[in-house]
């Protein structure tokens, strides 16, 4: 049997209100809002954290990664490679980047199960993510939301087996982007939703469902990808599916259109309330179309989900317009006048990426104490080369004394710093992130999370940083 | 151990005005600080023997030093401790005519930091690390952020309520400006008030803009010869008493040990200061102490860590003015780093210059009261890695 054996989803904290943009613009607002990630974040970090929790959740590690996005940082450079490392996948696992298709989380769930159905691979972990943007005063920028999740795909203790699925290719250019461009292009609404989106969606779930003779009433929940709140209840109608009864919460209201991540976000928020037994209809839409099958099995009511996707959405902190437009760089700025740090040196970071990557310190083996970064000489007890390896990613900690600086380089000033003690003794100063400058307190606890640097020296350069545990 | 006490004296010291001279070059001040320590040494620049340049980003090598002075073809050396670096170059030259290599040696030390076109110095990030290649991933600390860490946990370990303790900080600000307005060659002459040091913008809570030393250019220049020689340049000799460094093995940012609310390399470099010059009771031994008040907590971390006030009760001494002019130990006589600025290099020397014009009885109007044994100190590196350098001095040569 192959099929999901663990799933997590991956939401900002951060919110913007689509009356907020309204505001700002004086035009029509949506309603509700939508998830924004900190500057700090990029698809790559935030498909760290949902792979993360994936393996946390599913007690499991992978010998797979597939990473499935439109807004990979990297034009020509592997994403999923930063994410193995960032995750500590042994080194024999294949990675992959599934790119440029909204559809490629199933695409890439599709790949995966294949390579375990074939015996290639036991457990590959797909996670999807992405962070599009829409032009200033357009409907996207409303529309849109940001968002990851990672779902595994394996043979040992699955929750959701894969019965069966279809997929088509449609070529219709309905949204774009080229090379250079930051915002999503769309052609005419009405004919790339009556003729691409439903046409094409009704095509794939009525080929599945006639494939394996299942009617509508079959089907304890359904879900699937739509461009918006209008399209998704349209096909619902249209396929004859119980519109409250059955169909999974597209979650417009709460996170936005995430992209490549949104059927993946939906099916997490699905598996989160399943039972066994269940028949789960997943399909998927972008330059064609994909439709799932899976059946929830026993597994289900082992698996942890103590933290569901809709206590995620609970922790949230709203932000202003403004403070989007910064985080995006969507307004020029006054330059800082303070001195530049040196752009990073590849060949360090390639010779210290475990501890950069994957947060591993050492261990003295004479004294016990645990210490980041890596040392050759014990600063307890000053053995020398007595040490094993030590990760602190997952370690938490508590805030042992802080800084506020105003004088940082940082998109956002006052930078949040602390001085970090980890359960379990060794401390590292670092940011401290989605900490507003009021809020930090010596004692406070917080965890280790994957985050973006920023660009320097014309690479992305990415390190762990604190933040408050939720 | 040996020991340097009483085997060199200061014959002749020299110090440039410090602030935002726009007008002069590196080279200017290193020549003005230079001539003027020669001058009030009685000698002529041929006569050194060797000599030291202490500075942290205006120069490279000893060249630095030989080339504005066209100094011939003697040994010079060009030394570096970032805050410390000027007391360094001090060292330098004190243990070569200790040694007897040779018998006059000029330390000098500069900074000139404000041709940049930016505000501060360069991040703390690379402190202790290759500047040829990093990372990337090391944390970017302003020098404030990173001294308010130690006022946030000093706070917290004492139970000082915010707005208690920063009105202890002010205190030390308006002290050494008070302090700064008594002398013509500091950079800042004007007096504060508390209200003034307490509006002032943040810039690391609970430090303000007026918390923090200033951002300025400037020189000083020491000619140190054997104490044996000394009477020959002139009658008021500075003895070194003792020169102490410690330098920190930077465990405390990653050992849950340290706590935040001392400096140990102060600890360590006082001990060892206190041995040498054979004191006692720093506090009552000591006339007048220049140390290093970058941030105004440091310098509030500074009368625990060298001894003068019991741990934890700084406070008291504040309020009972201990520390100004007219107090029991008098500290940052010249108005300190807060008026003068801290140009890295220079900043060491500056102090040393302060504790010569008041062991000589020559500080006019800051002249403190009967002096015997003056102390400077300094911090450079990080708070949790650093370097603490002190030097004793004073008039008399010990009676043993």
């Amino acid at each position: 049997m192959v099929g999901i054996t663990s799933f997590e989803a991956y939401i900002p904290a951060y919110r913007l209100s689509r009356d907020e943009i309204s505001r700002a613009w004086g035009t029509r607002s949506m309603g509700g809002e939508r998830a924004v990630a900190k500057y700090d974040e990029d698809s790559l970090t935030m498909a760290v954290a949902a792979t993360l929790g994936c393996m946390k959740r599913g007690q499991q590690t992978a010998d797979g990664l597939f990473f499935a996005s439109t807004t990979s940082p990297y034009k020509e450079k592997q994403a999923a490679t930063i994410m193995a490392a960032a995750a500590d996948l042994p080194r024999e696992a294949r990675t992959a980047d599934f790119t440029d298709s909204l559809r490629a989380a199933t695409i890439a769930m599709n790949s995966a199960a294949d390579a375990v159905k074939s015996g290639t691979a036991d457990n590959i972990i797909v996670a999807a993510s992405d962070c599009r943007m829409g032009g200033g005063k357009g409907q996207f920028e409303q529309l849109f939301g940001e968002g990851a999740a990672a779902l595994a795909i394996g043979k040992e203790n699955v929750i959701a087996s894969i019965e069966g699925s279809h997929s088509v290719f449609s070529e219709l250019l309905d949204m774009w982007r080229l090379e250079g461009d930051r915002f999503t292009h769309a052609w005419e609404e009405r004919f790339i939703i009556t003729e691409g989106y439903l046409k094409t969606m009704q095509q794939v779930i009525s080929k599945v469902m006639g494939k394996y003779q299942l009617r509508p009433k079959d089907f304890s929940k359904v879900v699937y990808y739509a461009p918006d709140r209008r399209s998704h209840s349209s096909l619902a109608r249209g396929l004859g599916f119980d519109l409250q009864a059955q169909i999974q919460d597209p979650l417009f209201d709460s996170i936005g259109n995430t992209g490549t991540a949104a059927l993946p976000v939906m099916l997490v928020a699905a598996l989160d309330e399943a039972k066994p037994g269940d028949l789960i209809l997943v399909a998927n839409y972008g330059d064609g179309a994909e439709a799932l099958l899976l059946k929830v099995t026993e597994n289900i009511k082992g698996f942890d989900r103590n933290q569901k996707m809709t206590e995620y959405l609970g922790r949230k902190i709203p932000i202003s317009y403004e403070r989007y437009l910064d985080w995006r760089d969507l307004v020029p700025l006054q330059e800082f006048a303070r001195p530049e740090s040196r752009p990073p040196s590849i060949t360090c970071l390639w010779r210290e990426s475990k501890s950069v990557l994957a947060f591993y310190g050492t261990k003295c083996k004479a004294c016990g104490t645990p210490q980041y970064p890596p040392q050759r000489v014990c600063a307890s007890c000053q053995s020398k080369d007595q040490f094993e390896e030590y990760k602190f990613s997952h370690r938490k900690g508590e805030i042992f004394t802080y800084t506020l600086d105003y004088l940082t380089s940082n998109k956002e000033s006052p930078a949040v710093v602390g001085m970090v003690d980890f359960e379990g003794g060794g401390r590292v100063m670092c940011e401290v992130t989605e900490c507003e400058p009021s809020e930090i307190k010596v004692g406070m606890a917080v965890e280790m999370c994957f985050r973006k640097l920023g660009q320097k020296g014309g690479i992305q350069n990415y390190f762990w940083k604190a933040r408050p545990v939720p | 151990m040996g020991t340097i006490r009483d085997k060199v004296a200061i014959i002749g010291m020299g110090c440039t005005k410090f602030g935002e001279l726009w007008e002069k070059s590196v080279d200017d001040l290193i020549t003005d600080a230079t001539y003027e320590a020669c001058e009030d040494a009685g000698i002529e620049l041929k006569d050194i023997q060797a000599a030291w340049l202490g500075t942290v980003f205006s120069g490279h090598t000893a060249l630095s030093l030989s080339s504005p002075l066209k100094l011939n073809y003697i040994p010079v050396t060009r030394v570096e401790n970032m805050c410390a670096t000027g007391t360094e170059a001090l060292r330098g030259a004190a243990y070569a005519v200790a040694s007897g290599a040779c018998d006059i040696a000029l330390a000098v030390g500069v900074e000139k930091l404000k041709d940049t076109g930016g505000a501060g110095v360069p991040p703390a990030n690379v402190l202790g690390r290759s500047t040829m290649g990093t990372t990337g991933t090391e944390l970017e600390l302003s020098p404030p952020a990173m001294f308010a860490n130690l006022a946030v946990r000093y706070f917290h370990r004492y139970e000082l309520a915010p707005d208690v303790g920063k009105m202890l900080l002010a205190e030390i600000a308006v002290k050494n400006h008070h302090h700064g307005s008594l002398n013509p060659k500091a950079h800042y002459q004007n007096e504060l008030t508390v209200e003034q040091v307490l509006k002032a913008p943040i810039v690391a809570p609970p430090l303000g803009v007026l918390d923090c030393c200033g951002i300025s250019d400037g020189a000083a220049a020491a000619i140190v010869t054997r104490a044996s020689l000394a009477r020959n340049f002139r009658n008021d000799p500075i003895y070194i008493k003792s020169l102490a460094v410690s330098v920190g093995p930077s465990r405390d940012p990653i050992s849950q040990g340290f706590d935040f609310t001392h400096i140990e390399e102060n600890v360590r470099a006082a001990e060892m200061a206190y041995a040498e010059a054979g004191i006692k009771d720093p506090r009552k031994a000591l006339s007048v102490a220049e140390v290093h008040d970058c941030f105004t907590i440091h310098e509030m971390l500074v009368y625990e860590d060298l001894g003068w006030s019991k741990r934890g009760r700084a406070a008291e001494d504040i309020e009972a003015g201990t520390f100004t002019l007219r107090g029991e130990l008098p500290v940052n006589t010249d108005g300190g780093l807060k008026c003068f600025g801290h140009p890295l290099g220079a900043s060491g020397l500056r102090m040393q210059y302060e504790v010569y014009l008041q062991l000589q009885e020559k500080a006019g109007p800051r002249q403190v009261k009967d002096p015997r044994l003056g102390l400077t100190h300094n911090l450079g590196g990080a708070v949790w890695g650093g370097i603490s350098c002190i030097s004793i001095t004073g008039n008399e040569l010990s009676k043993r």
